[in-house]
């Protein structure tokens, strides 16, 4: 069998026997079949090729020859990368992470002073809490219960627009919110105003935020362009939103990514040589692209697998009869992840990474010291 | 394909309609230009027009004088009638009337009826002639959207102006600030001979006669083979032939000659001549004389009718009222009463001649402006009379000196009002018809759009709900095209209250008289020049128009063809139908009011008049739908009409013998049936409930839906535009007032909360905005003014700092949110037991006023505080000022609370799939696709094969080709030939050429283990709509809480705060459990408990002397054999009750 034989295999280690090659397939490949996907799962049972005298425990060392990262395009806003040599269960613990426990900044509290639009308050609150602060949240502390908000644990940023202009609409956009590194600016009674000491804000700064070394240069800002809010001739909006850490567990506006997932590697293997115009028809079922036509020395034509990574699994070139399903065989590497992480913009997504993988070694040092 | 694809892309709409087309004509534009020109109410509107310009003139020119009874030199003259632009006079100034405005001042939209009159005035002496015009009568309430409203042509600039949604159809009206639509009513044919079985099982024909003076019922009935008639003035059935008889018929040759001459029929009469024979009746005077003997006795002897005696008027104007007689001519009626008795003999020998009642062809739709004229003449009447009576009154005196002026006894207050009460609540009476009819009028649905769309489309039935037959309930096939197949409610009223289909038209009534003219001039044969035995001479055929018989015509086909042709240029109304029955050997002409009929293309020998031309000039805007009506392209048929043509679905399918062509299939179906995507790859009852259920979608109401002052409005966060559209949807304006969002569903079971319909939802979906949803309710508190001069008051609220004498302040906490004038201030946060408006009412409220004054004591707080949910915070949204009726100061307020789905809450797909949200599921555990696409909410494949909504896959794939190819793509109904419903195969390759499979089924990986699931998932968008029940609403629960007075039992229901009962067949399971311990807890220690005195001597309940501290029997006189026991109140209760009734329960107390 000549179909995987690849590197994956080549460091399996000397000692130990291989698999039979069925056996090795349905352990390594996830097998896309026209009606359903096999061998989806993977073996994690040290002994459970005992009988074939197969050992099937992981090893520190098989892990650190085979694991490797490679990235493939890198954006400020997104990434891809290939994970190699990792159980599914890593991956998805590092995606897992990534949408629900990296912890970002997004707007909790929203005071609001005037707000004549069309859009309700709470509508509006939830509208701006969804909006991306571009700051690092490593830099604040949680907000907890009976802590007071203070240049430590919130931002503070203010909202005031008006549509002057008769016959207009107006669209408020995030650009419009200004941080204000001093804190809140609103009082928080009237009646503070007859006492001589400094008036009572919702805020309790010590000192601004821009003299803070981090912010100097630095200005928090939020993701520009979101639309807030449109407004009609008269209309009035003016709030001061408070932003707080937190994690995408609570509420889905501090997931620091819009998404992020992985597949697997996909693998197109032709079981059979196909050949003219058989060789023509796959090239031309396949909208992805992935196969292509190669020229033989004796002017024949053979179809071969060239771009197998743009698969997308869409079964066209074996929805035509069992005779194609024998021919073309769909796989996914089970270890080999295509990781994909959109930001929403607060941290570029290869520092997104590299905090998921510190809360994953806590979480891993947290089971250890629990257990011994 | 490529030609399918072109042609649904919604934007290059117009310019594919103008490219040519090799075969058929894309005639779907006539569909949007049919709706621009009548609305999706148009039944509605123009029966109101023509009330308001036409039949509303008709009434007052029937009963246009008044003259004084005293004095008949006395009168008014009413000349003319309009009805004026809607405003509203106070103290003097006239003032413009908007519907909106109306709405929110609690106002009744209404117009001034205009009359000019004429009118006399001196006395004795000398009477001068006078004129006035412009004379107020009336305030009639005005439909929306007709001719006499405000809103009447008005474009989307001007509407909003007046605070108006462009996409709202009108078609209801506004009574003291509530909207209220007049039900479209069925009702059997008038004056049409209709062949049916009574309960018996005898044949019989009946007529219900209507004109403007009487209604009557005519029937004939066939009993023991001899024919009776069957009339209410008569005691008992009356011989035929003797009415006959009495009608100047005497000889017994003339009938039969009438009846024809076939000797079947002959040998039917046989019976009814002997009998008639047999009562020695041989004359007209023997005849009448006999009648006279079987009259009903007046309840007031008054026989002073005329020399010619009772019998000989009720034959005249009640028997067969619609038959006029002229000049006691009694021969057109014996002529109809001979026609009766022939389609009856038909009927007993062949049964297929019976008529079905059920037929839409013999119903009749009555519309608000035939009802609303029928109440207006009533109450003209009325007050016509009232005046006379009034002007007799004072004139009788005679003791003033002043000279009487008629028209200023003229008061509109009885029209108005009746008119008013009428609508508000919906009871119709009619003294003249003897008619009251309740619940005509509703409340329109505010629910959604699409329920508003649906309420002033719905017909409401004749029949009484509660009738268990099949009938009327079953689909008729009558109903194709006029009357929605799938929109009818579940349960009682299923199949009786229908629902008008898309393009169905109901006709208003038509001058008759040259249209009868145009008849005789066409070579009918008048029927007063016919013998008896002309008249059914063979080939010839009756002529009735409006179930009168006119004549007849010996080339019948050649009849109709010319009617056909006049109508189709014009020359006589487009709604005149012409109907040849070969079987009755008759031709039906109507041009009544209330057919339903629908616009069909015309074909000539199979081939269609509308050219590529015409509809290129319908789409440069040269041409208008009524064009093409006025051009003979198109024409209205109703249900008889119907059944003389031969209607091909589609161009290609027609043949030589085709006449007319279907516009567009989708037509058939109502609004709420429009909205579902491929309706006909479903099973028909889904279809149904969603009907049903799209009326329950919140979504967005109205484009002014927040200027309005609803009690409960649901809206949407964030509605969308389903990705899977229908023409019925752009049509219709859904795509612009949505109620639904685009949700990801993937299908598959998922954690075991998914169970029975139940679906399961992303956290992060419902953080992100899905399914939020904003509950307004209306509080409204009035600030009072009393008979003694006092009123209410608003009062500043106490602010923290406020002290009264005793140096406290207990309520400023619950008073926070008001502004200084005691008002609840908008955008506050409102919790549970806050106050909204900080009123106090004047102590004394009756007698005289108190001088000087009333002092702060003088008053006592009536606040108004908000009973909300605990824990649920909701905000002020608006505060309205105005004044009501009453002119007192009346304060709105609305309350807002916005809603995020929780475990519990109702969603339901478009394809009658509801179910409640199960659990909710963070997004991390969801299965997420190799593109990392997350669904919205999960659903569980069993939804499917039971319920076989194929329709919402369908939805589901081209949902997804839609989004991967960013169009939107068509599901109209039965659209797959014409091009508005994409075809699977076509979608298939969409999904392929954008890397989807192409059956839909995705490759998913499982968000918990991280692995690939082991089938591929059915994963896609599907439109899903948040129905109006939520828990938070319905959850109920209560330890211990308030009890009924009577039974000392808890209350009942949510509302009461009420137990939940441990009903009869949750107490069975507790006795066949065994858990008697249990029972007795629940069943008396729980509920009512009470300690009874009971005497073992007696039997009897005692009482307890707390002096004495001892039991004593009241029989007994004495303490001696007391015990005491528990008994549930109740039984105690029955005990007594027992004995007041002369019952004397006894206890037996034995030792336990
Ligand atoms: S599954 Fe689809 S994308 Fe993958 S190779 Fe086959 S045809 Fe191409």
């Amino acid at each position: 069998m000549s179909d995987f034989d690849s590197e994956a295999m080549a460091d399996a280690g000397v000692e130990n026997p291989k698999l039979p090659p069925h056996l090795e397939l349905r352990r390594t490949r996830v097998l896309c079949k026209a009606d359903a996907p096999t061998s989806t799962d993977t073996v994690q049972y040290s002994g459970a090729y005992a009988s074939l005298g197969v050992d099937n425990s992981l090893r520190f060392d098989d892990f650190r020859n085979n694991f490797r990262v490679q990235v493939n395009r890198i954006s400020h806003e997104d990434m891809e990368f290939d994970m190699v040599g990792v159980d599914p269960s890593i991956a998805n613990a590092l995606r897992r992470i990534l949408l629900a426990e990296l912890p970002t900044m997004a707007i909790e509290k929203v005071l609001i002073a005037n707000n004549t639009s069309v859009v309700q308050d709470e509508v509006l609150a939830h509208r701006l809490g969804l909006i991306p602060i571009k700051v690092d949240p490593r830099l604040f502390d949680y907000l907890s219960e009976n802590d007071t908000s203070n240049e430590k644990n919130t931002i503070v940023f203010k909202l005031h627009v008006r549509c002057a202009e008769r016959g207009q609409r107006l669209t408020a956009t995030s650009n419009e919110l200004t941080w204000l590194p001093k804190g809140s600016e609103l009082l928080k009674t009237s009646e503070s105003l007859t006492s001589t000491s400094k008036p009572e804000t919702y805020t309790s700064f010590t000192c601004s935020q821009d003299s803070m070394p981090e912010f100097a240069g630095n200005p928090i800002s939020v993701y520009p362009d979101i639309i807030i809010a449109k407004l009609g001739f008269g209309q009035e909006i003016e709030l001061e939103a408070h932003a707080v850490k937190g994690v995408g567990k609570t509420h889905a506006k501090w997931s620091p990514v819009a998404t992020c997932w992985y597949r697997m590697l996909p693998e197109v293997v032709l079981t059979e040589e196909i050949e003219g115009k058989k060789a023509e028809l796959l090239k031309q079922k396949c909208p992805a692209n992935v196969f292509e036509i190669e020229d033989l020395a004796d002017g024949r034509k053979r179809a071969t697998v060239a771009r197998p990574r743009a698969c997308t699994l869409c079964r066209e070139c074996i929805r035509d009869g069992d005779d194609w399903e024998k021919r073309v065989s769909l796989r996914r590497v089970k270890d080999h992840f295509i990781f994909t992480i959109e930001s929403t913009g607060a941290l570029p997504p290869e520092v997104l990474f590299t905090e998921a993988v510190k809360i994953l070694e806590d979480k891993c040092e947290r089971v250890i010291s629990d257990l011994s | 394909m490529e030609d399918l694809r072109n042609r649904s892309h919604a934007d290059v709409d117009y310019r594919k309609l103008a490219a040519p087309i090799k075969s058929a004509v894309d005639k779907f534009q006539l569909v949007p230009e049919f709706l621009k020109v009548r609305g999706l109410v148009k039944q509605h509107l123009d029966s109101f027009n023509y009330f308001a310009n036409t039949e509303i003139k008709k009434i007052v020119r029937a009963n246009d004088k008044i003259v004084s009874s005293v004095d008949p030199n006395l009168y008014v003259r009413f000349k003319d009638v309009r009805i004026g632009n809607p405003t509203e006079a106070l103290e003097g100034i006239v003032e413009d009337l908007s519907p909106q405005k109306c709405r929110l001042t609690d106002k009744t939209y209404a117009a001034p009826v205009l009359v000019d009159v004429e009118y006399t005035k001196g006395s004795h002496g000398g009477y001068s002639l006078l004129e006035k015009n412009d004379v107020t009568i009336a305030r009639m309430p005005i439909m929306l959207r007709s001719c006499c409203c405000v809103l009447f042509r008005k474009d989307e600039d001007e509407l909003a102006r007046l605070g108006e949604c462009p996409l709202d159809p009108g078609g209801y009206f506004v009574i003291k600030g509530t909207e209220k639509v007049i039900l479209i009513q069925e009702q059997l044919s008038k004056n049409r001979i209709i062949i049916d079985t009574d309960k018996k099982g005898n044949i019989n024909a009946s007529v219900t006669s209507s004109t403007e003076a009487t209604k009557s019922k005519t029937v004939v009935v066939m009993e023991k083979g001899k024919m009776y008639l069957q009339l209410n003035q008569f005691a008992k059935n009356i011989p035929i032939m003797i009415v006959m008889k009495a009608m100047g018929m005497e000889s017994d040759q003339e009938v039969v000659q009438m009846i024809g001459r076939d000797p079947r029929y002959s040998a039917l009469l046989l019976q009814s001549i002997e009998e008639c024979a047999s009562l020695s009746i041989f004359t007209q005077q023997q005849a009448l004389e006999f009648l006279e003997g079987k009259l009903k006795k007046l309840p007031y002897a008054n026989m002073s009718t005329g020399k010619e005696g009772r019998a000989m008027s009720i034959l005249r104007d009640v028997f067969l009222a619609n038959v006029r007689v002229i000049k006691n001519n009694f021969r057109p009626k014996c002529i109809y009463v001979a026609v009766m008795l022939r389609r009856m003999m038909e009927a007993i020998l062949n049964k297929d001649a019976m008529d079905d009642k059920d037929y839409v062809g013999n119903k009749r739709l009555e519309l608000s402006g035939q009802l609303i004229s029928l109440l207006f003449e009533d109450l003209f009447k009325t007050m016509i009379s009232e005046v006379q009576k009034q002007a007799d009154n004072v004139l009788s005196k005679r003791s003033r000196s002043s000279q009487l002026d008629l028209s200023m006894l003229l008061v509109k207050d009885i029209i108005t009002q009746g008119l008013e009460r009428a609508l508000s609540t919906g009871n119709w009476d009619v003294k003249r018809f003897r008619m009251h009819r309740k619940g005509m009028t509703q409340v329109l649905a505010r629910l959604s759009f699409i329920g508003t769309l649906g309420h002033v489309t719905r017909i409401s039935p004749q029949f009484e709900k509660s009738r268990k037959v099949s009938g009327p309930r079953a689909l008729q096939p009558s109903q194709w095209g006029m009357l929605c197949p799938c929109d009818t409610p579940e349960g009682e009223a299923c199949g009786l209250v229908k629902n008008l289909a898309l393009m169905t038209h109901v006709t208003t009534d038509q001058e008759e008289g040259p249209l009868i003219a145009l008849c005789y001039c066409l070579g009918v044969e008048d029927l007063e020049l016919l013998s008896g035995e002309e008249l059914h001479t063979p080939n010839s055929f009756l002529i009735i128009f409006n179930g009168l018989i006119l004549g007849k015509h010996r080339r019948p086909q050649r009849f109709a063809n010319t009617m056909r042709k006049l109508r189709r240029i014009g020359r006589i109304g487009e709604f005149v139908s012409v109907f040849v029955n070969e079987k009755q050997w008759c031709v039906y002409i109507a041009s009544d009011g209330g057919r339903v009929c629908r616009p069909l293309v015309i074909a000539d020998k199979g081939i269609s008049r509308i050219k590529e031309h015409h509809m290129k000039g319908l789409l440069d805007g040269a041409r208008t739908f009524d064009d093409f009506l006025r051009e003979g392209l198109v024409e209205y048929l109703d249900v008889n009409e119907e059944n003389n043509a031969l209607i091909a679905l589609y161009e290609q399918d027609a043949t030589p013998e085709t006449t007319h062509i279907e516009i567009e299939p989708f037509t058939i179906l109502g609004v709420c049936a429009g909205l579902i995507p491929f309706p006909h790859h479903n099973q028909s009852p889904r279809n149904t409930y969603q009907c049903a259920m799209g009326k329950q979608a919140m979504g967005n109401i109205a484009y002014n839906q927040l200027l309005r002052m609803d009690t409960l409005l649901y809206l949407l966060v964030y509605p969308q535009r389903p990705l899977l559209t229908t023409r019925t949807i752009e049509l219709t304006g859904y795509d612009k007032l949505g109620a639904g969002q685009n949700a990801t569903v993937a299908v598959m079971s998922y954690s075991g909360y998914d169970i029975e319909d139940a679906i399961v939802m992303n956290k992060s979906s419902l953080d992100r905005g899905f399914g939020r949803c904003i509950v307004m309710k209306k509080y409204s508190a009035v600030n009072q003014k009393y008979e003694n001069g006092t009123s209410d008051r608003i009062l500043r609220p106490p602010r923290k700092d406020d002290r009264n004498k005793k140096g406290e302040n207990p309520d400023w906490e619950r008073m926070q949110i008001l502004d200084n004038d005691g008002i609840a201030a908008p955008g506050e946060i409102i919790r549970p037991n806050d106050v909204y408006i900080n009123k106090e009412s004047p102590i004394i409220t009756k007698g005289n006023p108190k001088l000087g004054g009333l002092k702060d004591s003088d008053y006592k707080p009536s606040r108004q505080t908000f009973k909300g949910a605990e824990g649920e915070s909701c905000v002020v949204d608006r505060v309205t000022l105005s004044s009501d009726k009453n002119y007192n100061l009346s304060i709105k307020f609305m309350i807002r609370h916005t809603r995020r789905p929780e475990v519990g809450d109702k969603f339901s797909s478009r394809h009658g799939q509801k179910g409640v949200c199960g659990t909710i599921v963070q997004q991390e555990d969801f299965p997420f696709s190799e593109r990392g696409i997350c669904p919205d909410l999960i659903m569980n494949p069993h939804g499917f094969p039971s319920r076989m909504t194929v329709g919402k896959m369908i939805e589901l794939l081209g949902g997804k080709a839609g989004v991967s190819c960013g169009r939107f793509h068509y599901g109209s109904a039965f659209g797959e030939p014409s091009g508005h419903a994409d075809r699977v195969e076509a979608i298939s390759e969409t999904l392929v050429k954008h890397g989807f499979s192409y059956n839909g089924k995705d490759f998913l990986y499982s968000g918990i283990t991280g692995c690939p699931l082991q089938a591929y998932i059915f994963m896609g968008p599907i439109y899903y709509q948040k129905l109006k029940h939520m828990v938070l609403d319905k959850m109920h629960a209560r330890g211990s809480g308030p009890r009924v007075m009577l039974t000392r039992q808890p209350t009942e229901g949510r509302a009461r705060n009420g137990g939940l009962r441990v009903g009869e067949m949750e107490r069975d399971c507790l006795i066949a459990y065994g858990a008697s311990m249990l029972i007795y807890e629940r069943l008396m220690l729980s509920s009512d408990p009470f300690e009874v005195q009971v005497c073992r001597a007696c039997g009897l309940l005692g009482y307890y002397n707390y002096k004495l501290k001892t039991g004593i029997c009241s029989s007994c006189k004495n303490g001696d054999n007391i015990s005491t026991m528990k008994l549930p109140y109740a039984c105690k209760l029955l005990i007594q009750e027992l004995q007041s009734m002369n019952i004397v329960p006894r206890l037996r107390l034995a030792d336990s």
